[in-house]
Protein backbone atom coordinates (compact mmCIF):
# COMPACT_ATOMS: atom_id res chain seq x y z
CA UNK A 1 0.00 0.00 0.00
CA UNK A 2 1.63 3.68 -0.90
CA UNK A 3 2.97 5.26 2.21
CA UNK A 4 0.36 7.41 2.65
CA UNK A 5 -2.71 5.42 2.53
CA UNK A 6 -1.28 3.18 4.97
CA UNK A 7 -2.29 6.27 7.65
CA UNK A 8 -5.76 5.88 6.80
CA UNK A 9 -8.19 3.77 7.86
CA UNK A 10 -10.71 3.65 5.59
CA UNK A 11 -8.37 2.58 3.11
CA UNK A 12 -7.42 -0.75 5.45
CA UNK A 13 -11.11 -1.69 6.15
CA UNK A 14 -12.30 -0.63 2.49
CA UNK A 15 -9.23 -1.81 0.11
CA UNK A 16 -11.24 -1.43 -3.16
CA UNK A 17 -12.30 2.10 -2.35
CA UNK A 18 -10.79 4.14 -4.90
CA UNK A 19 -11.30 7.63 -3.71
CA UNK A 20 -11.15 10.91 -5.83
CA UNK A 21 -13.13 13.59 -3.95
CA UNK A 22 -11.05 15.15 -1.81
CA UNK A 23 -12.01 18.73 -3.14
CA UNK A 24 -15.22 18.08 -1.39
CA UNK A 25 -14.12 15.89 1.88
CA UNK A 26 -10.66 14.36 2.68
CA UNK A 27 -10.02 11.25 4.11
CA UNK A 28 -8.55 10.96 7.94
CA UNK A 29 -5.28 10.17 8.81
CA UNK A 30 -5.56 7.28 12.06
CA UNK A 31 -3.75 9.92 14.19
CA UNK A 32 -6.43 12.44 13.63
CA UNK A 33 -8.90 9.64 14.80
CA UNK A 34 -6.95 8.69 18.10
CA UNK A 35 -6.83 12.37 18.85
CA UNK A 36 -10.94 12.81 18.52
CA UNK A 37 -11.00 9.49 20.84
CA UNK A 38 -8.51 10.50 23.04
CA UNK A 39 -10.29 13.58 24.07
CA UNK A 40 -13.44 12.24 24.70
CA UNK A 41 -12.30 9.46 26.60
CA UNK A 42 -9.89 11.20 28.93
CA UNK A 43 -10.61 14.80 29.02
CA UNK A 44 -13.99 15.66 27.51
CA UNK A 45 -15.21 18.94 29.41
CA UNK A 46 -15.94 22.29 28.46
CA UNK A 47 -13.67 24.48 27.52
CA UNK A 48 -12.39 27.97 29.31
CA UNK A 49 -15.71 27.18 32.86
CA UNK A 50 -14.21 24.49 34.71
CA UNK A 51 -11.71 24.85 37.48
CA UNK A 52 -10.87 20.91 37.50
CA UNK A 53 -8.36 19.60 35.70
CA UNK A 54 -9.28 17.77 32.53
CA UNK A 55 -11.59 21.31 31.84
CA UNK A 56 -8.19 23.14 32.53
CA UNK A 57 -6.50 20.39 29.92
CA UNK A 58 -9.25 20.96 27.22
CA UNK A 59 -8.72 24.45 27.64
CA UNK A 60 -5.00 24.57 27.14
CA UNK A 61 -5.33 22.32 24.18
CA UNK A 62 -7.65 24.25 22.44
CA UNK A 63 -5.59 27.04 22.76
CA UNK A 64 -2.80 25.63 21.77
CA UNK A 65 -4.40 24.20 18.50
CA UNK A 66 -5.24 28.42 17.93
CA UNK A 67 -1.34 29.10 18.32
CA UNK A 68 -0.56 26.10 16.02
CA UNK A 69 -3.07 27.00 13.51
CA UNK A 70 -1.54 30.65 13.55
CA UNK A 71 1.84 29.41 12.42
CA UNK A 72 0.28 27.21 10.39
CA UNK A 73 -0.49 30.04 8.03
CA UNK A 74 1.92 32.53 9.42
CA UNK A 75 -0.56 34.44 10.87
CA UNK A 76 1.10 37.08 13.50
CA UNK A 77 -0.84 36.49 16.46
CA UNK A 78 -3.18 33.62 17.91
CA UNK A 79 -5.91 35.61 18.36
CA UNK A 80 -6.24 36.21 15.04
CA UNK A 81 -7.12 32.75 14.76
CA UNK A 82 -11.60 32.52 14.84
CA UNK A 83 -12.82 29.07 15.25
CA UNK A 84 -15.94 28.69 13.11
CA UNK A 85 -17.63 25.56 11.70
CA UNK A 86 -16.45 25.62 8.07
CA UNK A 87 -15.19 28.38 5.34
CA UNK A 88 -19.25 29.06 4.30
CA UNK A 89 -19.70 30.09 8.13
CA UNK A 90 -15.99 32.45 8.09
CA UNK A 91 -17.12 34.02 5.18
CA UNK A 92 -20.48 34.58 6.57
CA UNK A 93 -19.62 35.61 9.60
CA UNK A 94 -17.69 38.31 7.82
CA UNK A 95 -20.39 39.34 5.46
CA UNK A 96 -22.72 39.78 8.63
CA UNK A 97 -20.21 41.92 10.92
CA UNK A 98 -19.15 44.43 8.17
CA UNK A 99 -22.73 45.34 8.11
CA UNK A 100 -22.75 48.73 8.15
CA UNK A 101 -19.77 49.40 6.21
CA UNK A 102 -20.73 48.56 2.86
CA UNK A 103 -22.78 52.09 2.04
CA UNK A 104 -25.40 52.09 -0.75
CA UNK A 105 -23.32 53.41 -4.07
CA UNK A 106 -20.39 51.49 -2.75
CA UNK A 107 -19.56 48.10 -4.34
CA UNK A 108 -18.42 44.53 -3.63
CA UNK A 109 -16.45 42.71 -5.88
CA UNK A 110 -16.09 38.73 -6.45
CA UNK A 111 -15.64 36.42 -9.08
CA UNK A 112 -17.62 34.22 -11.76
CA UNK A 113 -14.80 31.26 -10.10
CA UNK A 114 -16.02 31.37 -6.61
CA UNK A 115 -17.89 28.87 -5.04
CA UNK A 116 -21.16 29.74 -4.17
CA UNK A 117 -20.28 30.35 -0.30
CA UNK A 118 -17.92 33.01 -1.15
CA UNK A 119 -20.73 34.46 -4.31
CA UNK A 120 -24.30 34.65 -2.59
CA UNK A 121 -23.19 36.24 0.74
CA UNK A 122 -22.05 38.83 -1.17
CA UNK A 123 -24.56 39.27 -3.64
CA UNK A 124 -27.36 39.53 -1.00
CA UNK A 125 -25.00 42.11 1.27
CA UNK A 126 -24.96 44.36 -2.05
CA UNK A 127 -28.54 43.76 -2.25
CA UNK A 128 -29.81 44.51 1.37
CA UNK A 129 -27.40 47.69 1.41
CA UNK A 130 -27.76 48.73 -2.11
CA UNK A 131 -24.57 48.24 -3.09
CA UNK A 132 -23.31 47.29 -6.57
CA UNK A 133 -22.43 43.53 -7.56
CA UNK A 134 -19.18 43.10 -9.65
CA UNK A 135 -17.83 40.05 -10.71
CA UNK A 136 -14.46 39.70 -12.74
CA UNK A 137 -14.54 37.10 -15.32
CA UNK A 138 -11.77 34.46 -16.63
CA UNK A 139 -9.77 34.37 -19.45
CA UNK A 140 -9.88 31.77 -21.91
CA UNK A 141 -7.47 29.37 -20.28
CA UNK A 142 -9.69 29.52 -16.90
CA UNK A 143 -7.75 31.96 -15.54
CA UNK A 144 -7.85 35.52 -14.80
CA UNK A 145 -5.45 37.83 -16.59
CA UNK A 146 -4.59 41.65 -15.57
CA UNK A 147 -7.16 42.28 -17.97
CA UNK A 148 -9.66 40.98 -16.23
CA UNK A 149 -8.74 42.90 -13.29
CA UNK A 150 -8.08 45.83 -14.60
CA UNK A 151 -11.37 45.97 -17.41
CA UNK A 152 -14.53 48.22 -16.10
CA UNK A 153 -13.15 48.00 -12.31
CA UNK A 154 -10.97 50.48 -10.73
CA UNK A 155 -11.79 49.64 -7.25
CA UNK A 156 -12.10 53.41 -6.67
CA UNK A 157 -15.61 52.59 -5.09
CA UNK A 158 -15.00 49.09 -4.22
CA UNK A 159 -15.01 48.17 0.16
CA UNK A 160 -14.89 44.38 -0.05
CA UNK A 161 -12.95 41.99 -2.84
CA UNK A 162 -13.79 38.25 -2.29
CA UNK A 163 -11.84 35.86 -4.15
CA UNK A 164 -11.17 32.35 -4.61
CA UNK A 165 -6.90 31.38 -4.11
CA UNK A 166 -7.65 27.95 -5.69
CA UNK A 167 -11.08 27.21 -8.08
CA UNK A 168 -12.74 23.81 -6.54
CA UNK A 169 -14.17 23.41 -10.12
CA UNK A 170 -10.87 24.34 -12.42
CA UNK A 171 -8.23 23.62 -10.22
CA UNK A 172 -6.52 27.43 -10.88
CA UNK A 173 -4.48 28.59 -8.43
CA UNK A 174 -4.78 32.24 -8.59
CA UNK A 175 -1.76 34.89 -8.15
CA UNK A 176 -3.30 35.56 -5.25
CA UNK A 177 -0.33 38.08 -3.71
CA UNK A 178 -0.04 39.87 -6.89
CA UNK A 179 -3.88 40.53 -7.30
CA UNK A 180 -4.23 41.71 -4.20
CA UNK A 181 -1.41 44.21 -4.52
CA UNK A 182 -2.44 45.41 -7.36
CA UNK A 183 -6.17 45.72 -6.28
CA UNK A 184 -4.33 47.65 -3.01
CA UNK A 185 -2.25 50.06 -5.45
CA UNK A 186 -5.46 50.87 -7.04
CA UNK A 187 -7.47 51.32 -3.39
CA UNK A 188 -5.52 50.99 -0.13
CA UNK A 189 -8.61 51.09 1.45
CA UNK A 190 -10.46 48.28 0.20
CA UNK A 191 -10.55 44.90 2.39
CA UNK A 192 -9.97 41.66 0.59
CA UNK A 193 -11.25 38.16 1.54
CA UNK A 194 -9.14 34.80 1.03
CA UNK A 195 -11.06 31.68 0.21
CA UNK A 196 -8.41 29.23 0.91
CA UNK A 197 -10.91 26.14 0.98
CA UNK A 198 -8.68 24.38 -1.68
CA UNK A 199 -5.37 26.24 -1.17
CA UNK A 200 -4.57 25.61 2.97
CA UNK A 201 -4.52 21.67 2.86
CA UNK A 202 -3.09 21.45 -0.67
CA UNK A 203 0.13 24.14 -0.40
CA UNK A 204 1.94 26.98 1.87
CA UNK A 205 -0.32 29.53 2.71
CA UNK A 206 1.37 32.42 4.52
CA UNK A 207 -1.63 35.57 5.31
CA UNK A 208 1.42 38.08 6.16
CA UNK A 209 2.91 37.61 3.16
CA UNK A 210 -0.39 37.79 0.89
CA UNK A 211 -1.37 40.68 3.22
CA UNK A 212 -5.04 39.80 2.90
CA UNK A 213 -7.18 40.94 5.33
CA UNK A 214 -9.16 37.55 5.84
CA UNK A 215 -8.94 34.42 4.87
CA UNK A 216 -10.96 31.17 5.63
CA UNK A 217 -10.96 27.71 5.04
CA UNK A 218 -11.95 24.36 6.48
CA UNK A 219 -10.79 21.25 8.49
CA UNK A 220 -12.42 18.61 6.84
CA UNK A 221 -10.70 19.23 3.62
CA UNK A 222 -6.98 18.90 5.12
CA UNK A 223 -7.93 15.71 6.82
CA UNK A 224 -9.61 17.05 10.31
CA UNK A 225 -13.38 16.46 11.18
CA UNK A 226 -16.10 17.79 9.93
CA UNK A 227 -17.61 20.73 11.82
CA UNK A 228 -14.53 22.85 12.38
CA UNK A 229 -13.55 25.87 10.12
CA UNK A 230 -11.09 28.44 10.36
CA UNK A 231 -11.66 32.55 10.10
CA UNK A 232 -8.19 34.54 9.88
CA UNK A 233 -8.51 38.72 9.81
CA UNK A 234 -6.19 41.14 10.50
CA UNK A 235 -6.42 41.83 14.95
CA UNK A 236 -7.21 45.39 14.13
CA UNK A 237 -9.88 44.62 11.98
CA UNK A 238 -11.63 41.74 13.99
CA UNK A 239 -11.52 44.21 17.14
CA UNK A 240 -13.71 46.80 14.75
CA UNK A 241 -16.24 44.89 13.33
CA UNK A 242 -19.41 43.31 15.24
CA UNK A 243 -19.80 40.04 16.53
CA UNK A 244 -21.73 37.52 14.66
CA UNK A 245 -23.15 35.42 16.77
CA UNK A 246 -24.57 36.45 20.29
CA UNK A 247 -24.40 34.83 23.34
CA UNK A 248 -22.31 32.78 26.09
CA UNK A 249 -18.42 32.90 25.88
CA UNK A 250 -18.26 36.00 23.79
CA UNK A 251 -19.12 38.27 26.55
CA UNK A 252 -17.23 40.28 29.22
CA UNK A 253 -20.37 41.57 31.27
CA UNK A 254 -23.80 41.46 30.74
CA UNK A 255 -26.24 44.02 32.89
CA UNK A 256 -29.55 44.04 32.09
CA UNK A 257 -29.63 47.56 30.27
CA UNK A 258 -26.40 46.54 28.47
CA UNK A 259 -23.40 43.94 26.89
CA UNK A 260 -19.53 44.46 26.50
CA UNK A 261 -17.80 42.19 24.42
CA UNK A 262 -14.77 40.06 25.06
CA UNK A 263 -12.09 40.63 23.15
CA UNK A 264 -10.82 39.15 19.80
CA UNK A 265 -11.36 36.35 19.24
CA UNK A 266 -13.57 35.33 21.73
CA UNK A 267 -16.06 37.88 20.88
CA UNK A 268 -16.45 35.54 17.67
CA UNK A 269 -17.22 32.50 19.53
CA UNK A 270 -20.23 32.18 20.89
CA UNK A 271 -21.62 28.90 22.66
CA UNK A 272 -19.61 25.85 23.38
CA UNK A 273 -17.47 25.20 19.89
CA UNK A 274 -16.53 21.81 18.89
CA UNK A 275 -13.73 21.23 20.88
CA UNK A 276 -13.10 17.80 19.53
CA UNK A 277 -12.87 19.33 16.07
CA UNK A 278 -10.50 21.83 17.47
CA UNK A 279 -8.19 19.02 18.67
CA UNK A 280 -9.26 17.00 15.44
CA UNK A 281 -8.23 20.18 13.37
CA UNK A 282 -4.73 20.49 15.92
CA UNK A 283 -3.72 16.82 14.82
CA UNK A 284 -4.60 16.97 10.93
CA UNK A 285 -1.92 19.94 10.84
CA UNK A 286 0.77 17.66 12.78
CA UNK A 287 0.20 15.05 10.23
CA UNK A 288 0.58 17.65 7.24
CA UNK A 289 3.64 18.90 9.15
CA UNK A 290 5.40 15.64 9.92
CA UNK A 291 4.99 15.36 5.70
CA UNK A 292 6.10 18.64 5.23
CA UNK A 293 3.42 20.97 3.18
CA UNK A 294 5.71 20.98 0.42
CA UNK A 295 5.57 17.59 -0.09
CA UNK A 296 2.31 17.31 0.00
CA UNK A 297 1.80 19.89 -2.40
CA UNK A 298 4.54 18.49 -4.93
CA UNK A 299 3.42 14.79 -4.47
CA UNK A 300 0.19 15.64 -5.36
CA UNK A 301 0.90 18.02 -8.21
CA UNK A 302 2.42 14.42 -9.67
CA UNK A 303 -0.31 12.51 -9.77
CA UNK A 304 -2.49 15.35 -11.16
CA UNK A 305 0.32 16.12 -14.02
CA UNK A 306 -0.14 11.89 -14.73
CA UNK A 307 -4.07 12.11 -14.56
CA UNK A 308 -4.19 15.30 -16.87
CA UNK A 309 -1.62 13.69 -19.37
CA UNK A 310 -3.88 10.03 -18.98
CA UNK A 311 -7.30 11.99 -19.29
CA UNK A 312 -6.42 13.93 -22.61
CA UNK A 313 -5.93 10.37 -24.31
CA UNK A 314 -9.30 9.66 -23.88
CA UNK A 315 -11.65 10.44 -26.96
CA UNK A 316 -14.13 13.17 -26.52
CA UNK A 317 -13.24 13.93 -22.91
CA UNK A 318 -12.91 17.23 -22.39
CA UNK A 319 -10.86 19.42 -19.63
CA UNK A 320 -12.27 22.12 -17.89
CA UNK A 321 -9.03 24.38 -16.28
CA UNK A 322 -5.51 25.17 -17.58
CA UNK A 323 -4.55 23.02 -19.51
CA UNK A 324 -0.84 23.28 -18.62
CA UNK A 325 -0.11 21.54 -14.95
CA UNK A 326 1.16 24.68 -13.80
CA UNK A 327 -0.17 26.77 -11.56
CA UNK A 328 -3.03 24.10 -11.60
CA UNK A 329 -4.21 22.35 -8.21
CA UNK A 330 -5.25 18.72 -7.63
CA UNK A 331 -8.92 19.16 -8.76
CA UNK A 332 -9.88 17.80 -12.52
CA UNK A 333 -13.11 19.16 -14.04
CA UNK A 334 -14.47 17.16 -17.27
CA UNK A 335 -17.43 16.03 -19.51
CA UNK A 336 -17.31 13.11 -22.14
CA UNK A 337 -18.97 14.07 -25.20
CA UNK A 338 -23.06 12.86 -24.96
CA UNK A 339 -22.70 11.31 -21.36
CA UNK A 340 -23.92 13.26 -18.46
CA UNK A 341 -21.63 13.98 -15.75
CA UNK A 342 -24.11 12.17 -13.33
CA UNK A 343 -24.08 8.87 -15.14
CA UNK A 344 -20.22 9.05 -15.49
CA UNK A 345 -20.50 9.53 -11.99
CA UNK A 346 -22.74 6.91 -11.17
CA UNK A 347 -21.27 4.23 -13.33
CA UNK A 348 -17.68 4.62 -11.24
CA UNK A 349 -19.72 4.92 -8.66
CA UNK A 350 -20.60 1.59 -8.89
CA UNK A 351 -17.04 0.44 -9.29
CA UNK A 352 -15.88 2.00 -6.01
CA UNK A 353 -14.34 4.66 -7.75
CA UNK A 354 -15.50 8.00 -6.05
CA UNK A 355 -15.78 11.40 -8.42
CA UNK A 356 -17.82 14.22 -7.76
CA UNK A 357 -20.43 15.35 -10.34
CA UNK A 358 -22.82 18.39 -10.55
CA UNK A 359 -22.10 21.80 -10.66
CA UNK A 360 -19.48 21.51 -7.45
CA UNK A 361 -21.92 24.26 -5.86
CA UNK A 362 -20.53 26.77 -8.23
CA UNK A 363 -23.91 27.44 -10.67
CA UNK A 364 -22.17 30.67 -12.18
CA UNK A 365 -18.96 29.35 -13.24
CA UNK A 366 -20.66 26.16 -15.25
CA UNK A 367 -23.25 29.21 -16.98
CA UNK A 368 -20.02 30.79 -18.09
CA UNK A 369 -18.83 27.52 -19.00
CA UNK A 370 -22.10 26.40 -20.79
CA UNK A 371 -22.40 23.24 -19.49
CA UNK A 372 -24.91 22.24 -17.03
CA UNK A 373 -22.85 19.74 -14.56
CA UNK A 374 -19.32 18.71 -14.98
CA UNK A 375 -17.12 15.02 -13.48
CA UNK A 376 -14.60 16.16 -11.11
CA UNK A 377 -11.88 14.21 -10.08
CA UNK A 378 -9.53 15.88 -6.68
CA UNK A 379 -6.56 14.03 -4.98
CA UNK A 380 -4.79 14.51 -2.16
CA UNK A 381 -1.65 13.05 -0.21
CA UNK A 382 -3.10 9.67 -0.10
CA UNK A 383 -3.93 8.98 -3.80
CA UNK A 384 -1.63 7.32 -5.90
CA UNK A 385 -0.89 6.32 -9.29
CA UNK A 386 -2.49 3.02 -8.88
CA UNK A 387 -6.07 5.06 -7.88
CA UNK A 388 -5.77 7.32 -11.39
CA UNK A 389 -5.18 4.14 -13.21
CA UNK A 390 -8.42 2.94 -12.58
CA UNK A 391 -10.15 5.95 -12.88
CA UNK A 392 -9.36 5.93 -16.64
CA UNK A 393 -10.31 2.28 -16.83
CA UNK A 394 -13.69 3.04 -15.08
CA UNK A 395 -14.19 5.56 -17.83
CA UNK A 396 -12.88 3.32 -20.63
CA UNK A 397 -16.21 1.09 -19.04
CA UNK A 398 -18.75 4.34 -18.75
CA UNK A 399 -17.90 4.75 -22.35
CA UNK A 400 -18.53 1.37 -23.70
CA UNK A 401 -22.04 1.62 -21.57
CA UNK A 402 -23.03 4.25 -23.07
CA UNK A 403 -21.38 4.44 -26.66
CA UNK A 404 -24.14 4.45 -29.83
CA UNK B 1 -28.20 -1.17 -7.45
CA UNK B 2 -25.14 -2.05 -9.79
CA UNK B 3 -24.45 -0.46 -12.98
CA UNK B 4 -26.12 -3.28 -15.04
CA UNK B 5 -29.48 -3.00 -13.12
CA UNK B 6 -29.62 0.90 -13.11
CA UNK B 7 -28.93 1.46 -17.05
CA UNK B 8 -30.40 -2.00 -18.33
CA UNK B 9 -30.35 -2.25 -22.00
CA UNK B 10 -33.71 -0.74 -22.73
CA UNK B 11 -33.39 2.86 -20.98
CA UNK B 12 -29.69 2.99 -22.09
CA UNK B 13 -31.74 2.25 -25.85
CA UNK B 14 -34.41 5.26 -24.83
CA UNK B 15 -31.40 7.00 -23.78
CA UNK B 16 -29.53 6.85 -26.79
CA UNK B 17 -32.40 7.34 -29.23
CA UNK B 18 -34.93 9.36 -27.69
CA UNK B 19 -38.91 9.11 -28.32
CA UNK B 20 -40.85 12.09 -29.11
CA UNK B 21 -38.13 14.35 -28.42
CA UNK B 22 -38.11 17.93 -30.03
CA UNK B 23 -40.49 20.46 -29.30
CA UNK B 24 -44.05 20.54 -31.38
CA UNK B 25 -44.80 23.25 -33.63
CA UNK B 26 -47.80 23.45 -32.53
CA UNK B 27 -49.02 22.77 -28.93
CA UNK B 28 -52.30 23.54 -26.81
CA UNK B 29 -49.70 23.24 -23.52
CA UNK B 30 -46.45 23.12 -22.55
CA UNK B 31 -44.03 22.94 -19.26
CA UNK B 32 -40.69 23.60 -17.90
CA UNK B 33 -38.84 22.17 -14.83
CA UNK B 34 -35.16 21.96 -14.01
CA UNK B 35 -33.59 19.71 -11.34
CA UNK B 36 -31.25 22.11 -9.88
CA UNK B 37 -29.03 18.92 -8.28
CA UNK B 38 -27.99 18.00 -12.17
CA UNK B 39 -28.74 20.91 -13.95
CA UNK B 40 -31.38 18.79 -16.08
CA UNK B 41 -34.41 20.58 -17.79
CA UNK B 42 -37.07 18.94 -19.23
CA UNK B 43 -39.57 20.56 -21.87
CA UNK B 44 -43.10 19.27 -22.77
CA UNK B 45 -45.29 20.03 -25.29
CA UNK B 46 -48.83 18.51 -25.22
CA UNK B 47 -51.69 18.54 -28.65
CA UNK B 48 -55.02 17.83 -26.99
CA UNK B 49 -58.14 16.44 -28.61
CA UNK B 50 -61.49 17.37 -26.10
CA UNK B 51 -59.72 15.27 -22.81
CA UNK B 52 -56.99 13.06 -24.76
CA UNK B 53 -53.36 13.48 -25.52
CA UNK B 54 -53.32 13.75 -29.14
CA UNK B 55 -49.39 14.32 -29.95
CA UNK B 56 -46.81 15.03 -26.97
CA UNK B 57 -42.76 15.86 -27.35
CA UNK B 58 -40.22 16.65 -25.05
CA UNK B 59 -37.46 18.51 -25.03
CA UNK B 60 -34.42 19.38 -22.72
CA UNK B 61 -31.29 17.77 -21.54
CA UNK B 62 -30.09 15.72 -19.11
CA UNK B 63 -28.61 12.46 -17.85
CA UNK B 64 -29.63 9.15 -18.74
CA UNK B 65 -32.04 8.64 -16.40
CA UNK B 66 -34.11 11.73 -16.65
CA UNK B 67 -34.03 11.83 -20.60
CA UNK B 68 -34.99 8.27 -20.97
CA UNK B 69 -37.67 8.78 -18.40
CA UNK B 70 -38.97 11.71 -20.77
CA UNK B 71 -39.19 8.81 -23.64
CA UNK B 72 -40.27 6.42 -22.22
CA UNK B 73 -43.48 8.57 -20.35
CA UNK B 74 -44.26 10.41 -23.66
CA UNK B 75 -44.60 7.16 -25.19
CA UNK B 76 -47.13 5.74 -22.53
CA UNK B 77 -48.66 9.29 -22.01
CA UNK B 78 -49.96 9.12 -25.59
CA UNK B 79 -53.42 8.55 -26.91
CA UNK B 80 -54.34 8.34 -22.99
CA UNK B 81 -57.01 10.71 -21.36
CA UNK B 82 -56.48 13.38 -18.81
CA UNK B 83 -58.44 11.01 -16.47
CA UNK B 84 -56.42 7.68 -17.34
CA UNK B 85 -53.34 9.79 -16.36
CA UNK B 86 -54.50 11.15 -12.88
CA UNK B 87 -53.82 7.84 -10.61
CA UNK B 88 -50.44 7.66 -12.64
CA UNK B 89 -47.51 7.96 -9.45
CA UNK B 90 -44.49 8.20 -8.62
CA UNK B 91 -43.70 4.38 -8.36
CA UNK B 92 -45.46 3.89 -11.67
CA UNK B 93 -43.67 5.86 -12.74
CA UNK B 94 -40.09 4.06 -11.16
CA UNK B 95 -41.86 0.65 -12.50
CA UNK B 96 -41.90 1.92 -15.76
CA UNK B 97 -38.10 2.88 -16.22
CA UNK B 98 -38.15 -0.89 -14.49
CA UNK B 99 -35.45 0.64 -11.91
CA UNK B 100 -35.02 1.22 -8.40
CA UNK B 101 -32.98 4.49 -7.43
CA UNK B 102 -31.01 5.88 -5.04
CA UNK B 103 -32.75 9.17 -3.26
CA UNK B 104 -30.60 11.24 -5.71
CA UNK B 105 -31.15 10.07 -8.54
CA UNK B 106 -35.20 10.25 -7.98
CA UNK B 107 -34.96 13.45 -8.88
CA UNK B 108 -33.63 12.56 -12.54
CA UNK B 109 -36.19 9.68 -12.63
CA UNK B 110 -39.60 11.72 -11.10
CA UNK B 111 -38.44 15.29 -13.61
CA UNK B 112 -40.74 14.27 -16.70
CA UNK B 113 -43.44 13.10 -14.35
CA UNK B 114 -43.63 16.04 -12.71
CA UNK B 115 -43.22 18.25 -15.76
CA UNK B 116 -46.28 16.13 -17.13
CA UNK B 117 -48.10 16.45 -14.35
CA UNK B 118 -47.79 20.22 -14.34
CA UNK B 119 -48.87 20.33 -18.29
CA UNK B 120 -52.02 18.50 -17.42
CA UNK B 121 -52.88 19.30 -14.04
CA UNK B 122 -50.79 22.12 -13.42
CA UNK B 123 -49.68 20.71 -10.06
CA UNK B 124 -46.13 20.35 -9.43
CA UNK B 125 -45.02 16.76 -8.47
CA UNK B 126 -43.84 16.62 -4.94
CA UNK B 127 -40.21 15.71 -5.85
Amino acid sequence: MQQYKKDFPIFQKNQKLVYLDSAATSQKPKIVLDAIVEYYETYNANVRRGLYAIAEKATVKVEEVRKQTARFINAKYPEEIIFVRNATEAINLVAYSLGNYIKKGDSIVTTIMEHHSNFVPWQQLAKINGAKFEVIDINDNFQFSIFNFQSNLNFQKSKMLAITHVSNVLGTINPIKEIIRKVRSKNPHIKILVDAAQSVPHMSVDVQDLDCDFLVFSGHKMMASTGIGVLYGKKELLAQIQPFLYGGDMIKEVTIERTIFADVPYKFEAGTPDIAGIISLGSAIEYINSTGINRVQNYEFRIMNYAMERLKKIDGLTLYGPQNAQNRSGVISFNIDGIHAHDVAQVLGDMNICIRSGHHCTMPLHKRLGVPATARASFYIYNDEEDVDKLIDGLKEVKKIFSH
Amino acid sequence: MDTQSLYREELLEHYRNPQNFGKLSHFDISSKQSNPFCGDHVEMFITLEKDKIKNIGFDGRGCAISMAGGSMLTEFAKGKTKEELTSFSEKDMLALLGIEVSETRKKCALLALSVLKDCLYGVKSKS
